[in-house]
């Protein structure tokens, strides 16, 4: 590999798009839409035909606002009600205006959506107060048709490349990425006029209870990288307190999926077999309730389908075993699972931020900028809470026009020899390393850690303790060993792992009580107290290169939430019988 | 450089009667999003180099003449 390592390549572009999961492609395509000479370069990990969240497809829209069922007005509200009021609504309220356009675009493209009789969406009730789900039984080609746009509007895809800093000019803006093959090494420095970061949920970060690295949540591509460069490059992060956690099918780790057999009547019950809550929508309190009925002596909990009809378990199956999770079957026969039959046993997933689920993420406005002049965000990494793979869809779409925009009135900014040096330096060492720590020994012990001492309730004691432990393991990073390109992915991977380690952990010390039901349950501040907290906590690397946090007050509501509604989301716990 | 061994079962295994890669397909290395397949340089077929599967299919799926077969790793099983 030594021919590599110190020559780079060098490319410029326009718009750079880091990441090509959901939210990338639609960037991308609208970039070069809204203006064709534009040079839109797609930069990522794995391949753009088979990677992220949707790598397979997905089951359903989570979060559609379709005429007849809900209006933009009414969505915003659920989720302002859902994210304990601590929502910047002009970005809500983008998302949603434009939900509807962007699912009749895609049906236009060929990705199969529900429909009733008369050919309009079939819209389900899953969320607490409003009507949003709507099935994708066929949406297994959701990645194919994608691509297909992406080759139409002749966007430069560049696979297998990991984004490991972003560049900056003098003045802050930014100036491009470096970017290392997952192949060769190479390493590759583009310059961009704008960046828009769309490198997913930070979904290495708790370790999942099987012990299993790659056993997670979140596609394991998606390591919490996005994170890490929009710190280093200087952009805020919000809410990262406000963790990921999900109600999953214990040890295969991926949703049962509640939303699918919601509308057919399954529900989430106790070893009893009753309902305690009302609504199976994922929020803080929901898990909350969840966690108290693991700990209680009804648990554990479980999806139970064994009182539908033969037929529906058998389309629910079809469902479920056929896209999003496809293994799921394979999972439930080889324990002798049958949906008929028995409960399916559920579990709480390991931590990690994503605002598509919950609320953790970079910094966004209504237009997808950070607060880095030329910086987009968009998709599970970008603040818009709750915003699943329509949100991603929708504000890509809106990164992509307005950094189209933008970088049509900037020129390209000159790049700083230091940093691309001072990254060489870094993303060389571990295959300059003759022997030390290789990645998987490394992020085995942060995310155990993780595990340990930061997953809620949250203790404060035990987060200082945690601090100590992730500031030693920095002092390890540098003994990290690769003996190829593959394992420099794994040991960079590990890096960003150890930043979002060390944010989670900055950002739920310093908000002082408790918010979100169990994604931010702090055991001394048990109470959610507005007076103090009903801010966002906003995380930045201060002068001397620190992890600092400070308040940003919540903007004023353009839409009002009444003052009764606003607890709706406090009170999903069905009491039991005795 | 050494590493102590610490053998694992790999979940993705390759029939090497049916796969193709001979005769220049790479499919399932391209798609896999974990990137942990390769072309093995001795038999010139696919196979599991580094065990990081997320059990997500596209290998199996993609794979045109049905080489492929994922199960879901030990840990999880
Ligand atoms: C199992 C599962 C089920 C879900 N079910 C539903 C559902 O039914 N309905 C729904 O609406 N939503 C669902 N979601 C949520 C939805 O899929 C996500 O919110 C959405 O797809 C996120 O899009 P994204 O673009 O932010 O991330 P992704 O689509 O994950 O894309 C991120 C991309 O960035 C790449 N990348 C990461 N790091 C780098 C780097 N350093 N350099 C270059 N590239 C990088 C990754 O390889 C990946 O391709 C589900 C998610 C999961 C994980
Ligand atoms: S996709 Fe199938 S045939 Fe092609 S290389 Fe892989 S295993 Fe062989
Ligand atoms: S199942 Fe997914 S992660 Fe595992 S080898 Fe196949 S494509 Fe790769």
């Amino acid at each position: 590999m030594s021919q590599n390592l110190d020559t780079d390549s060098v490319f410029d572009a326009d718009v750079l798009v880091i990441g090509g999961g959901t939210a990338g492609p639609l960037a991308a395509y609208k970039a070069k839409a809204a203006n064709p000479a534009l040079r839109v370069v797609l930069l990522e990990k794995a391949n753009v035909k088979r990677s992220g969240a949707i790598a397979i497809g997905m089951d359903g829209l989570n979060n559609a606002v379709v005429p007849g069922f809900a209006t933009p007005e009414q969505y915003v509200r659920e989720i302002t009600i859902a994210n304990d009021g601590i929502v910047y609504q002009k970005a809500l309220l983008a998302y949603a205006e434009r939900s509807f356009d962007m699912i009749r675009e895609l049906d236009q493209w060929g990705v199969k959506f529900l429909k009733d009789e008369n050919g309009d969406f079939d819209v389900k009730k899953v969320h607490h107060l409003g009507t949003y789900v709507l099935p994708m039984p066929e949406g297994g080609s959701v990645k194919k048709i994608l691509y297909r746009q992406l080759r139409k509007a002749q966007v430069l895809i560049s696979n297998r490349f990991m984004a490991t800093r972003l560049l900056t000019a003098k003045d802050g803006r930014i100036a491009g990425a470096i970017a290392v093959n997952s192949r060769s090494a190479e390493l590759l420095v583009i310059r961009a006029k704008a960046v828009i970061l769309a490198a997913g949920a930070a979904g290495r970060l708790g370790l999942p209870a099987s012990g299993y690295l790659w056993g997670t949540y979140e596609n394991p591509a998606n390591s919490g990288d996005g994170y890490a460069l929009a710190f280093h490059a200087g952009a805020e992060l919000t809410n990262l307190e406000c963790f990921q956690i999900n109600p999953l099918i214990k040890d295969y780790n991926g949703p049962a999926c509640a939303y699918v057999g919601g509308p057919f009547g399954a529900y989430t019950a106790n070893s009893r077999g009753e309902r305690f809550i009302e609504c199976d929508y994922w929020s803080g309190q929901m898990m909350l309730e969840f966690y108290r009925e693991l700990q209680s002596g009804r648990g554990p909990v479980f999806l139970k389908f064994d009182h539908l009809a033969p037929e529906t378990i058998a389309e629910v199956e079809g469902i479920l075993h056929k896209v999003e999770r496809p293994s799921r079957g394979q999972f439930h026969a080889g324990r002798g699972t049958d949906y008929r039959r028995d409960m399916v046993e559920m579990h709480i997933s390991e931590i990690g931020f994503c605002s598509g689920h919950s609320a953790s993420g970079v910094w966004v406005d209504e237009f997808a900028c950070t607060t880095v002049a030329g910086l987009y965000a968009a998709g599970d990494m970008a603040s818009v809470p709750h915003n699943y793979m329509l949100g991603a869809f929708v504000n890509g779409a809106i990164a992509g026009e307005h950094a189209a925009e933008f970088s049509r009135d900037s020129d390209l900014a000159e790049l700083d020899p230091g940093q691309i040096e001072a990254e060489r330096q870094r993303t060389r060492a571990p295959l300059r390393n003759a022997t030390g720590l290789p990645a998987n020994q490394v992020e085995y012990k942060i995310r155990r850690f993780v595990n340990d001492y930061l997953q809620p309730p949250k203790s404060p004691r035990k987060y200082e303790i945690a601090q100590k432990r992730f500031a030693e393991i920095r002092d390890d990073l540098k003994r990290l060993v690769a003996r190829d390109a593959h394992e420099l992915m794994r040991a960079l991977e590990v890096h960003s792992i150890l930043d979002c380690a060390e944010m989670a952990a900055a950002a739920s010390l310093y908000r002082k009580e408790s918010r979100w039901g169990l994604y931010h349950h702090r055991l001394d501040y048990p109470e959610r107290d507005d007076d103090e907290w009903f801010c966002h906590v906003q995380l930045y690397k201060d002068a001397s290169g620190a992890i600092a946090c400070r308040k940003r007050a919540v903007d004023p509501y353009i839409i009002p939430v009444e003052t009764a509604e606003r607890d709706a989301y406090d009170r999903l716990r069905i009491l039991a019988r005795n | 450089m050494s590493f102590a061994e610490n053998p694992s079962e790999f979940p993705v295994t390759v029939d090497p009667e049916k796969c193709i890669a001979d005769k220049g397909c790479t499919i399932c290395v391209d798609v896999c999003p974990l990137d942990v397949l390769r072309i093995h340089p001795e038999t010139g077929k696919a196979h599991m180099k580094y065990d990081e599967c997320w059990y997500c299919l596209p290998c199996e799926l993609d794979c045109p003449t049905q080489a492929i077969a994922v199960s879901i790793p030990y840990l999880l099983r």
